[in-house]
């Protein structure tokens, strides 16, 4: 970018890279000012609101590290840190591997694969109150579609999301509905792997399997590392299907983090200990990133770095 | 990485699909009846959602379940729209929907051709703390936000939902930004020494070229919006400003509403309606937006 204007006398570029800086910032200027009004500045009040007592109504109380001392006593947090770790354990690579299943189903060449393909992302696409509401009437225990499919095969379904063993089993169950997402990003990324590749290992004598372990697992798992990430970050995040199916119960079998955070800050309005939970939640979504980074080394293979790894 | 470059996209499936090699009979008749057999799986809630809207009350009850109702009941769709103030909550919804689309999609693309083409000492510093932010779990700032429309007596209004968003979306402002990274210069060159200011290149030029960039934004932002709970769930108070999923909320725990579930599927299928119908008709834009911003990461 430098080497570009070298050429031109140096006062006239001054002048025009000045003029150029100026409106640089004015484009972004909207965008600035959403960021110190939208995020900077509330970051900074959350932080202090979370070494406080702060209920909306009346002036903070200083507590210091209070409000996380309160929190490791505080048999809801660590019920809803268990709820949305057991989901995530779950779901995600169960999300992962269907995923790629479906997505190398998909990249077959038969005829309709186009149909299909919008059949198995339109899940994904559709989401909340609506679809929260349909799958509360799909479980239901004596009218629901899925206890009528089980009982023509002789089984009498569970009690599902009024059971609290079956609540968040439910809701895992639920989760594969949506497995078209992760298939789009396996495609796209099935899709760009050169076939020079499939073929050099044909010369080499080498299988199906031996493409799927040594070329396809590899030039993907990027793709699957991204997906890894933001499944994590998206568990800790859930809110309005819980929130519409559940409401947390039974007997908090559903209580998840986000929710949890939610009914403090404002069912409580307990909203210094609802920051001191956010700041966890940004803690937990930080560390387990940089474990997934670090193990990443490991196992997500880049195009063009192997020889720096 | 594997680089998908949006406008290539298609070529690129294209030569990939040519590459490989056709199924045999036996390989291709499984690969069919593990698809078909999918694709049932996953349409059962659509179907199960339209038949249970179409029946009587009486029949929504049964089990074994009446799969397919004889005669369909058309008239539980003008019954529940009226059973609670539907009419009302998707006109509030749309409006809020119109205007967080403009909002964003100007908002997001100045921004974004700033950081695709001006150049500005920081400016790439500035980058990736916008970018830091989209790591941020909403929670952090929801308080704060909250507290600040409070102040400004903009609790029960539309404003706190719509405002926001003529301040840039991080998300879509890096969409944008990769779209105008794949615009040839040569044009906006030209123009310059025609005496183009920036504004103008990038109303006249860049704007028109990033069509289908922009339309992505819009659906993204539309599907938001439209689905938008938690936003209209602390700062709405009263009922007739209720948006369609707010009041479909409600309407499940609502004792108004009782064991009336063919009716509570017709609202739910009202409510979904223009979700499906969008995403019929701009799936390739859905899927390009997902791809573009997901695979490059």
């Amino acid at each position: 970018m430098v080497a570009a204007t070298a050429g031109r006398p140096p006062r006239r570029r001054g002048r025009l890279a000045r003029r150029e800086a100026i409106e640089c910032y004015l484009f972004m200027g909207l965008a600035l000012m959403g960021f110190l009004t939208f995020q900077a500045g509330p970051i900074g009040a959350s932080a202090y609101l979370s070494l406080t007592d702060y209920k909306l109504l009346g002036a903070p109380n200083f507590l210091g590290l209070g409000n996380f001392g309160r929190m490791l006593a505080d048999p809801l947090f660590w019920q809803s840190l268990r709820v949305t770790v057991s989901y995530a354990v779950v779901t995600v690579p169960a999300q992962l591997a269907l995923g790629l299943v479906v997505a190398l189903l998909m990249n077959q060449s038969v005829k309709g694969i186009a149909v299909f393909r919008t059949i198995y992302y339109l899940p994904a696409v559709i989401t909340g109150v609506a679809v929260a509401v349909l799958w509360r009437w799909i479980l239901n225990p004596e009218f629901g579609v899925v206890n009528a499919v089980l009982s023509y095969i002789g089984i009498t379904g569970p009690k599902w999301l009024s059971d609290p063993q079956w609540a968040l089993r439910s809701l895992m169950l639920m989760s594969l509905w949506s497995v078209g997402g992760s298939m789009v990003l396996n495609l796209a990324a099935l899709q760009g792997i050169p076939t020079e590749l499939y073929e050099a290992v044909e010369i080499d004598g080498g299988g199906m399997w031996t493409k799927f372990t040594h070329i396809t697992t590899a030039m993907i798992s990027p793709v699957l590392f991204f997906n890894l990430v933001t499944g994590i970050i998206g568990t800790f995040q859930e809110f309005t299907r819980v929130y519409v199916m559940t409401r947390g119960g039974p007997v908090n079998s559903t209580l998840f983090y986000g929710l949890y955070l939610y009914q403090n800050a404002f069912a409580y309005l307990d909203m210094g200990y609802a920051s001191s939970l956010a700041w966890t939640l940004l803690l937990i979504i930080l560390a387990l990133t940089l474990v997934v980074f670090r193990t990443s080394r490991l196992w997500v293979y880049y195009e063009g770095s192997a020889e720096r790894a | 990485m594997t680089t998908l470059p949006l406008p290539h996209s298609r070529r690129q499936v294209q030569a990939g699909r040519l590459g490989r090699k056709r199924a045999g009979l036996l390989g291709r008749a499984l690969i069919y009846t593990l698809l078909i057999v999918g694709a049932g799986v996953l349409l059962i809630p659509f179907f199960w959602m339209v038949s249970t809207s179409l029946k009587e009350q009486w029949d929504a009850y049964q089990f074994p379940p009446v799969w397919v109702p004889n005669p369909p009941q058309w008239q539980n769709y003008p019954m529940a729209l009226t059973l609670a103030p539907f009419h009302v909550y998707f006109a509030n919804t749309v409006r809020i929907v119109a205007f967080t689309v403009v909002g964003t999609l100007l908002s997001s693309s100045l921004a974004a051709y700033a950081f695709a083409r001006l150049r500005a000492p920081g400016r790439d510093s500035v980058f990736l703390v916008l970018l830091a932010t989209m790591m941020l779990p909403y929670a952090i700032t929801m308080v704060p936000v909250f507290m600040l429309f409070n102040a400004l007596g903009w609790v029960n209004s539309y404003k706190p939902l719509i405002v926001p968003a003529f301040f840039g979306n991080v998300y879509y402002i890096f969409l944008l930004r990769q779209f105008f990274l794949t615009i040839p210069r040569e044009l906006e060159q030209a123009a310059r020494i025609d005496g183009c200011n920036s504004f103008r290149i990038y109303w006249n030029i860049m704007l028109p070229l990033s069509l289908p960039a922009l339309a992505t934004v819009s659906i993204f932002q539309f599907m938001d919006s439209w689905n938008d709970f938690l936003g209209p769930l602390i700062y709405l108070r009263d009922e007739p400003l209720r948006t369609i999923a707010v009041g479909l909320a409600y309407f499940v725990g609502s004792n108004r509403v009782g064991p009336q579930m063919h009716l509570m599927m017709a609202a739910s299928f009202v409510a979904l309606l223009p979700e499906l119908i969008l995403f019929f008709f701009a799936q390739r834009l859905f899927i390009q937006g997902i791809v573009f911003t997901g695979v490059k990461g």
